[in-house]
């Protein structure tokens, strides 16, 4: 849930990474910690493990500037992709704000992106949320790769309502960014109309 | 989906003076009062050396596993941790399930004392929060937020 300090003149808001097990979320993360500039940023947390494999979550706190004097803070959270995971990841989404959805485009996790779609709006549910009135983006990852679903078929399967949707290869950074901004945007908009303004 | 968290600066004044007041009663190294999704709301001490940013949101991740497994052992939420350490201990609270407060300290202190003054702040603090909440309801349409345009927004991603 976004936190809005009067005092400190700032406004919080928790944006969650989710998606199936190798899909990209912490190199989305990765990325964009590597690309901020070091004010605009705070230490990148992964709690992975030992194989480097998500166990809780990864978290990095991001500002993004200032917005009628009030400075903009977004937190990142993934979440764990195995779905041994599924606890952990009910966890994480408590409070959220927005969620990016990363959809891995090889053919063969097809089944996994749309496993994982199902989980995310069943786990939204039990916190409370909709998906279909959440700030929410989708991200169709390693676009390089062989041996791939068209976007089309990935639209087909992953998005009936239409959402923002962005091709990435987050190894290299293609569509980091874009698909960020777009969440974020997503969320300050909706924010402002939950106000009534 | 409700409403946005929200702190005045009044309530902030008074919140952050229960949390001095904490450090200096119980003989602590620093005091934090994080919010209950890893939000840094007020500090205490010696803060200067710790990455509060990173301790409030693993903090938070911490006190959810923590009621995950409340849960799961049909318990009702653990409302205290105690993580001890070679030279730093951490007591952790909830408050008023609003907020998550984190005392430090060393051997200056004990847990008895942490234990007891804490309880006192927990009160003064959920009282607090409560005041925070009825000014927020009653505020309700005045926020910074309807002043936020599209022009704004869209300033922000400019590159």
């Amino acid at each position: 849930m976004s936190f809005i300090n009067y005092s400190s003149r700032e406004i919080n808001c928790k944006l969650v990474y989710y998606g199936p097990g190798l899909g990209g979320k912490t190199t989305n993360l990765q990325f964009i910690y590597a690309k901020t500039s070091p004010e605009a940023k705070g230490k990148m947390i992964s709690l992975a493990t030992e194989t480097e494999r998500t166990l809780f979550f990864d978290f990095l706190p991001l500002s993004l500037g200032e917005i009628r004097g009030f400075k903009t803070r977004f937190h990142l959270y993934t979440v764990p992709g195995q779905v041994f995971y599924d606890a952990s990841r009910k966890l994480i989404l408590k409070g959220v704000d927005g969620v990016v959805f990363v959809a891995d485009s090889q053919i063969e996790r097809m089944e996994a992106n749309i496993e994982s779609m199902e989980n995310l709006r069943q786990n939204l549910a039990e916190q409370g949320y909709n998906l279909d009135k959440l700030p929410f983006v989708i991200q169709y990852n390693k676009r390089d790769l062989p041996n791939i679903a068209t976007v089309a078929e990935l639209h087909d399967a992953l998005n009936p309502n239409n959402v923002p949707e962005f091709e990435a290869r987050a190894t290299t950074g293609v569509g980091v960014f874009e698909t960020l901004k777009a969440i974020a945007k997503a969320v300050l908009t909706e924010l402002r109309r939950g106000s009534g303004g | 989906m409700t409403g946005p968290d929200v702190m005045f600066p009044e309530e902030q004044r008074q919140i952050s003076a229960v949390c001095q007041r904490l450090h200096r009663d119980a003989n602590a190294k620093a005091v934090l009062l994080i919010g209950r999704d890893g939000q840094p709301i007020a500090e205490a001490g010696e803060v200067g050396e710790i990455d509060v940013t990173s301790l409030s949101s693993l903090t938070a991740g911490n006190v959810a596993a923590t009621g995950g497994i409340s849960k799961i052992l049909r318990e009702k939420d653990f409302t205290s941790q105690f993580h001890e350490g070679e030279k730093t201990h951490v007591h952790i609270t909830l408050v008023a399930g609003r907020a998550i407060l984190v005392v430090l300290f060393d051997e200056r202190s004990s847990l008895g004392l942490v234990r007891l003054r804490v309880r006192k702040a927990t009160g003064e603090l959920a009282r607090l929060f409560e005041q925070v909440a009825k000014k927020a309801a009653a505020s309700t349409g005045h926020s910074i937020l309807n002043e936020i345009t599209d022009a704004d927004i869209d300033k922000l991603f400019n590159d």
